[in-house]
């Protein structure tokens, strides 16, 4: 009897294989393919199941109101765990299916594009690094497959120090600021940054490295201590975040002085901290809330109709949600700055695409259009300006949500892009590589 | 029957002494080589080159390396991913800085240096042992990967700490595809290889394994033990150096200090462990398993939830492949304790007697 139970449930689920598998080829319309290398377990995938939900929701959203002019957008996910070897794994497994018609590439991992840098443009495929990854990129000459849009983190330290400066009146003369940062890549990037604003706005930098994971963080605070400075800049991640807002709380550092970077700017960092955590401010390029039409929309119609992405919907309009949002829109108007060009209703292939990001102009009337007003900053790039915008804005927790404090804040352009190319020229050396002439390219 | 020697007489010192006695050795390696340096690169597609084999062999040669120091000299380590980082950093900065440095100098050199770095963090080995022994490796692990981002110098002052490496280019011809590179990698893997299955029936290798199955022993009959073992230290850090330089300029092209993190050399312990210790052919058996079941999973499980019809999203195929690596893991070892490469023994032994077990 249980045998025969068990062959009946055999021969139905094979027979609903076969349904499943015969049934979707039956429609098939220009595909755009979107390789998503996520991760959405290990010691980040809370982080990354709130980035790529808001990705794939955004991407539903756009098929369900039609596709990029007609084009639908399909996507493959291949978890990598936040790790750089597994990374490489996923995008060369999925290279050839995005061969034909790609979407940009977010790996949301600095040392994943890395990696990914010299394969993408050996490839050909357009490779997007949004406020992570290799930021010397800026300099399109020397990089045409990469794009580190929206902006960096040299550009962010600038627009915290510009920030603090309003603050402060107007001068930074004599004010000690100390640099707290996550010993990696990515808390070293904006040293250079604040030491070239340091010796402009003359204030004295004091960095204070935290190794990682960073839950241990009693002797940086002393030494904060004995320093009294004016300000904290945090460069952390992770757990460090938590630590440093308790650890600060207990010392008695006042948390309004404290001001993170936008990957020590979510709600995963700030709720663990609990009261510590009132009152500090960080840099955020996307705000939260559900406030934005976009996702109040995708809320009602992708949500709605059960093809939501986010197992837990709480995370709905949290800071690293409503970025992935932004990540998608993003790429969906690279896309159709792309069409607007090589013809509409037509799916991109890689170089159009990669067109479509280095020229891309999308206006506050646009974000108006796209329901994102406020979301992010107006981005406009250029084969010399990969970032095109450069912007952040400031924001505070009020003990239970992030409450936009200021409006966009520009960091210094003047002084910090000569650091990217100059950056990217010794790439350039290294890997000889020869740069695109971006005038002679602008004048065609 | 099928792998019996009757029959093979030796007639010479020289044939006694070969690295693979057996004709059906011989045989076997000679088919297995010219299928990888012949055939592969003809069939296998870039996928296979980039995700699969470069990296396979990559591995095996770390293991290698890790194997030759815990498995025949019997010192536990845990700092095969620091020694890999400094094959890799001295790689780089011996091609960025030297002008018209060969590439395989660099790999050299970079393996040597990582070689007199195992040297000083093998000191500790002729006072502590065991378990003892793995606590200070382990400080070679921190104190190696701090040291690679403390000081700007061994990045090339890049701002950021990571390395991207130049191409890999010998006497004018590039290797930048796929194909070139895994020729590249399956020729130094393979020479390394050989070398090693040598050196361990050699002298050296034979005073090594003394060391590990008893000190004290080893010494009264003259085997000098600090010698023995700080070489046991400077080979295997030779290897995974080499290993280490690979990994930067044939697989990945670009490495940071976080990259070759406790969990990499973790990961290459497994291999040892999985894949037979004191065994040259369990450590590529290991890395094959280690690298490739991970994947091997990630990629049926879909296809197995697609037929079945189970709503499996990304998330959770990862983490059944998780479940399912360890289980496995857990099954070889209970089924089999030393590694895979006693399976393949144990196949051998049937071969031979087929089709009449006593």
């Amino acid at each position: 009897m249980i045998k025969n139970v068990r062959k009946l449930a055999i021969a139905a689920s094979v027979a609903a294989a076969c349904l499943g598998a015969v049934l979707p080829s039956a429609y098939a319309a220009e595909e755009q393919f979107f390789m998503l290398p996520s991760y959405r377990v290990g010691p980040y995938g809370a982080n990354g199941n709130a980035f790529y939900g808001g990705f794939v929701d955004y991407l539903n959203y756009v098929n369900m109101k039609g596709g990029i002019d007609g084009v639908q957008a399909t996507w493959e996910e291949c978890e990598t765990e936040y790790n750089n070897a597994k990374g490489v794994e996923c995008y060369e497994r999925l290279k050839a299916k995005a061969a034909k018609a790609p979407g940009p590439i977010h790996t949301m991992s600095t040392g994943i594009s890395y990696a990914l840098v010299d394969k993408t443009a050996a490839d050909k495929l357009p490779l997007a690094m949004m406020g992570y990854g290799l930021t010397s990129a800026v300099d399109g000459s020397v990089f045409p497959w990469a794009f580190p849009l929206v902006t960096t983190y040299q550009m962010q330290a600038s627009a915290i120090v510009k920030f603090l400066k309003d603050k402060e009146g107007g001068s930074l003369a004599g004010k000690k600021i100390v640099f707290l940062y996550h010993d990696s890549a990515y808390g070293k990037e904006p040293i250079l940054a604040l030491e070239a604003e340091s010796r402009l706005n003359k204030y004295d930098l004091v960095q204070i490295p935290v190794a990682h994971p960073g839950n241990e963080q009693g002797a940086q605070w002393q030494r904060i201590r004995q320093e009294k400075p004016d300000y904290v800049i945090m460069w952390g991640w992770g757990v460090m975040n938590m630590t440093a807002l308790k650890t600060a709380q207990k010392m008695g550092f006042p948390r309004e002085k404290m001001i993170g970077s936008w990957w020590a700017g979510s709600e995963e960092d700030v709720v663990p901290a609990g009261d510590a955590a009132k009152g500090y401010m960080s840099a955020t390029w996307n705000v939260a809330g559900k406030a934005v039409p976009v996702i109040a929309d995708i809320e009602k119609s992708v949500y709605g109709a059960g093809k939501g992405n986010l197992s837990d919907k709480a995370k709905l309009g949290t800071i690293l949600y409503n970025r992935g949002v932004s990540a998608a829109v993003l790429s969906v108007e690279a896309i159709r700055t792309a069409q607007a060009k090589y013809g509409k209703g037509k799916a991109m292939g890689a170089e159009q695409v990669r067109w479509g990001l280095e020229n891309l102009n999308i206006t506050d009337a646009r974000l108006k259009d796209l329901g994102a007003t406020g979301l992010l900053p107006a981005v406009k790039t250029a084969c010399d300006n990969h970032e095109g915008s450069g912007k952040v804005k400031m924001q505070q927790w009020d003990g239970s949500k992030w409450v936009v404090m200021t409006d966009w804040i520009e960091g210094n352009k003047a002084l910090i892009h000569p650091l990217f190319q100059a950056d990217a020229a010794k790439y350039a050396k290294e890997k000889g590589i020869t740069p695109r002439n971006c005038a002679a390219e602008a004048k065609k | 029957m099928f792998y019996r020697e009757t029959g093979q007489f030796k007639n010479s010192y020289a044939a006694d002494q070969q690295v693979f006695p057996i004709r059906q050795d011989r045989v076997g390696i000679a088919i297995l080589l010219a299928v990888a340096f012949l055939v592969v690169p003809l069939v296998a597609g870039n996928y296979w080159f980039n995700a699969i084999f470069i990296p396979f062999l990559i591995f095996a040669l770390a293991a290698l390396g890790l194997n030759i120091l815990t498995g025949y000299a019997g010192q536990l380590s845990l700092g095969s991913a620091a020694f890999m980082a400094v094959g890799a950093y001295a790689a780089y900065n011996f091609q960025v800085r030297v002008e018209g440095m060969p590439i395989l100098m660099s790999f050299i050199l970079g393996g040597l240096t990582a070689a007199g770095v195992g040297i000083l963090f093998g000191l500790p080995s002729l006072r502590i042992k065991g378990f003892y022994l793995a606590v200070a490796t382990l400080a070679a692990q921190f104190f190696i990967v701090w040291c690679l981002t403390k000081f700007p110098y061994l990045s090339n002052n890049s701002s950021s700490g990571v390395i991207s490496v130049p191409g890999v280019e010998m006497l004018g011809f590039k290797f930048d595809t796929p194909q070139s590179r895994y020729l590249l990698v399956l020729s130094i893997v393979t020479s390394m290889a050989l070398l090693a299955k040598n050196m361990v029936r050699s002298t050296t290798g034979r005073s090594w394994m003394a060391v590990r199955d008893m000190d004290v022993a080893a010494e009264v009959i003259g085997i000098r033990l600090m010698r023995t073992k700080l070489l046991a230290f400077a080979v295997s850090s030779f290897y995974c150096g080499v290993a280490g330089a690979l990994y930067a300029f044939c697989y990945l092209g670009s490495v940071e200090p976080d990259g070759f993190s406790l969990d990499l050399s973790f990961k290459i312990l497994f291999m040892i462990i999985v894949g037979g210790v004191g065994s040259i052919l369990g450590s590529f058996l290991g890395a094959a398993f280690i690298l490739l079941l991970p994947i091997f999973l990630d990629i049926t499980l879909p296809a197995i939830a697609g037929l079945l019809s189970l709503p499996f999203d990304s998330a959770t195929v990862s983490h059944i492949q998780l479940m399912v690596f360890g289980a496995l893991i857990m099954f070889f070892l209970i089924v089999e304790p030393h590694g895979l490469a006693r399976l393949w023994q144990i196949g051998k032994e049937k071969l031979r007697l087929w089709p009449f077990p006593h």
